[in-house]
């Protein structure tokens, strides 16, 4: 039987982890959401350890008996993810030091597109100008009027 | 057919042999070039012959011989093997298609010597998530494919670049920490990770958990797939990437996010309680997509949308829980991912010959250059659902399969797809209009389209049609994976046999169980998870 009732601390910690993450999540500064990331990343690695069960043992048979083995493979598997969370933070540590050196900071800014986007849609107007839709006094009967009539009526 | 089983990681080990290669000789960018191409070539190859053998039953490897639950799989199902074959294919044709622009831009001057490792790892986190029988296999192939995928979108590290790069990188990681965060919860609920044993053991934890652990994967996948309203992030970082870049993104990566749904849909949480909600997330993503495309004035960000839009379609064969609506939708993917890599290929052609992508400026190139308005005008006709293209195919098989469903729902799913296809044809068409038939508003600058980079588009293109062509067996194909797809015993078979275990070997404890097999440990786990 495998006990799987979580370590108090660990969960506390946990939620911790997330609350702190979260809040740095939402800002707008690279290097925020970065420790934001590590610090959710941390926690996400906790809760592999509370998946896997109650500590024990090496898992090697012959040296701990099967019921005092603890679970290796979250193990195993926090070991991937932080190697993973190792290798992105290097990566978006470089990219906020690149928006240091373009920008003089490292907010994530806004994107121009959008802007010129919502810009055309209070301007309510159309986006370009066709030849065909550009628009003179004249009704349609005038130019009617005014193009050459065939039927022989006009001439008479 | 055992004797075939070595093909299973070749898609995802040679790519990475490659590219640790390539990223030692990146002095000789011949040598990348060669290199790249045969990989790429090769994991076609591979991919074609999958396909064949998949259609005779899964076919399964367990890795390094450790048996199944406790060692890690790799499944070549029909599925799988489709996704892949189409993939690789992509995979080349926008390669060549790169170098094709390197050639013509003389990278001698700038190297981008990282571009080619960087690109095959792409390559394999692809076929790793494809291949997965895992669900940590599976995020493992993410990561490879999204940290490559970070890369490719900054490179060169322009200011442009490093705006949309951090958008799309911060949301990508927040993905990734929630998929992350769902594996440890569904590891405390069962006890595995493995799809099959997951398959066996999540109907027999309590539903309410199995509720959250759906949600939390479906969110995770969500972003990754670009599901409204999870979908801002796309438009906003894909235009800025290189053409190639931006053709391989938008082909492949949310497919991997909508593959990754559809596997967990059909084999996890085959209860269909969330079924009801993505045919709702379904609806919005088409249509607000598609009206996101309609008032873009940039090509490349219209496309942008009409690739989200589309999305809705493939969750939407996803929702209807039927053999025919998950046909369709297998078949929708494979031809999305060819026709939206193509028409980012060709808008990157557009770009070169008229010096812009904005809609504004661009006029007159059916007259200047008609053999670009010809391989724009199919795919985009393809896109919009124009008969006999493949896009219509299987845009009839979702409407059919939906009005089989017969639920109001359903009927409403229906008149979406069928208003967002309409919307899909205005989009593109006032595109066209714009930027082939429109009288340049200034004189666009002389430029010529190199061959090398024609000829992949020109290729991409004949494989969009060649989609067309063999639609039937191709259809059929879906078709049966699909229905192999609706019985997830077949898929628990082929990887775990009656004691529970693969084909490879793993000493059992002194006891004769392993904590694994042991039958009291998911009751236990169940527990764990609730409190």
């Amino acid at each position: 039987m495998i006990d799987m009732s979580p370590n108090i601390v660990l969960v506390v910690a946990i939620g911790a982890l997330f609350i702190t993450g979260v809040y740095l999540l939402l800002e707008r500064s690279l290097t925020r959401v970065l420790i934001g990331f590590i610090l959710i990343g941390n926690g996400a690695n906790l809760l592999f350890l509370v998946a896997g069960g109650r500590a024990g043992g090496p898992p090697i048979i012959g040296q701990t008996p099967v019921e005092d083995m603890s679970d290796p493979l979250p193990q195993a598997m926090v070991l991937t993810a932080i190697v993973i969370t190792l290798a992105l933070t290097a990566f978006i540590l470089a990219m906020a030091y690149r928006s240091w050196q373009l920008h003089g900071h490292d907010e994530v800014q806004d994107d121009l597109e959008d802007r010129r986007i919502v810009r055309l849609a209070a301007k309510n107007a159309p986006t370009y100008n066709d030849t065909d839709s550009i628009e003179d006094s004249e009704t349609i009967d005038e130019q009617a009027a005014e193009a050459r009539d065939e039927t022989g009526n006009g001439v008479a | 057919m055992s004797e075939f089983t070595w093909l299973v990681p070749l898609p995802v080990v040679m790519p990475l042999f490659a590219a640790g290669l390539t990223l030692a000789l990146y002095r000789h960018p011949r040598a990348q070039r060669i290199i790249s191409v045969v990989a790429l070539s090769l994991m076609v190859v591979a991919g074609v012959g999958l396909l064949v053998l998949a259609d005779s039953g899964p076919v399964i490897v367990d890795i390094g011989g450790w048996a199944a639950p406790v060692g890690i799989d790799l499944v070549a199902d029909r599925l799988s093997s489709l996704m892949l074959t189409v993939s690789s294919t992509v995979l080349l044709c926008v390669l060549l298609y790169s170098l094709g622009q390197g050639v013509t831009d003389g990278d001698e001057a700038a190297p981008v010597s990282i571009y080619h490792p960087t690109y095959l790892v792409l390559a394999a986190g692809v076929s790793n998530a494809f291949l997965a029988g895992d669900l940590f296999n599976l995020y493992v192939g993410f990561e490879i494919l999204l940290a490559a995928s970070y890369v490719l979108l900054t490179l060169g590290g322009t200011g442009e670049r490093i705006r949309a790069g951090s958008i799309y990188v911060v949301v990508a990681l927040l993905s990734s920490l929630i998929f992350l965060v769902a594996i440890a919860m569904i590891y405390a609920a069962t006890g595995t990770v493995n799809l099959a044993q997951l398959a066996q053991r999540l109907p027999e934890i309590d539903p309410g958990v199995r509720l959250v652990l759906q949600l939390l994967l479906l969110l995770a996948f969500g972003i990754k797939a670009a599901i409204f309203p999870l979908s801002a992030w796309l438009p906003d970082s894909y235009p800025t990437a290189p053409a190639p870049v931006t053709a391989v993104f938008a082909g492949l990566l949310t497919k991997v996010g909508v593959y990754a749904i559809m596997r967990t849909q059909t084999l996890l949480f085959t209860d269909g309680r969330l079924d009801t909600l993505l045919m709702w997330l379904a609806l919005a993503t088409m249509v607000i997509g598609i009206l996101g495309a309609v008032a873009q004035n940039d090509i490349k960000r219209l496309l942008s949308f009409t690739l989200v839009s589309h999305i809705g379609y493939m969750i939407f064969g996803i929702a209807l829980a039927s053999k025919a609506g998950l046909g369709a939708s297998i078949f929708y993917v494979a031809h999305h991912i060819t026709v939206q890599t193509t028409l980012f290929l060709v808008v990157g052609l557009i770009e070169r010959r008229g010096g812009t992508t904005s809609l504004e400026r661009l006029g007159g190139l059916a007259k200047l250059a008609p053999g670009l308005a010809i391989l724009f005008f199919i795919p985009a006709m393809n896109l919009a659902g124009i008969p006999p293209l493949s896009g219509f195919l299987g845009k009839v098989g979702l409407l059919e399969a939906g009005v089989a469903q017969g639920t109001p729902l359903a009927y409403t799913l229906v008149i979406g797809s069928v208003v967002t296809s309409l919307l899909t044809l205005y989009a593109i068409v006032k595109a066209w209009n714009k930027a082939f038939w429109q009288t340049p508003p200034e004189a666009l600058p002389e430029a010529l389209l190199p061959g090398t980079m024609v000829g992949p588009t020109a290729a991409l293109v004949g494989l969009g049609l060649l989609l067309t062509a063999v639609s039937g067996p191709l259809y059929a194909y879906a078709d049966r994976a699909a229905g192999t797809m609706m019985e997830p015993s077949n898929y628990i078979d082929a990887v775990l046999d009656s004691t529970g275990r693969g084909q490879g070997d793993s000493t059992l404890t002194t006891d004769g169980t392993s904590p694994a097999d042991d039958p009291t440990s998911t009751d236990d786990a169940t527990q764990g998870g609730d409190s």
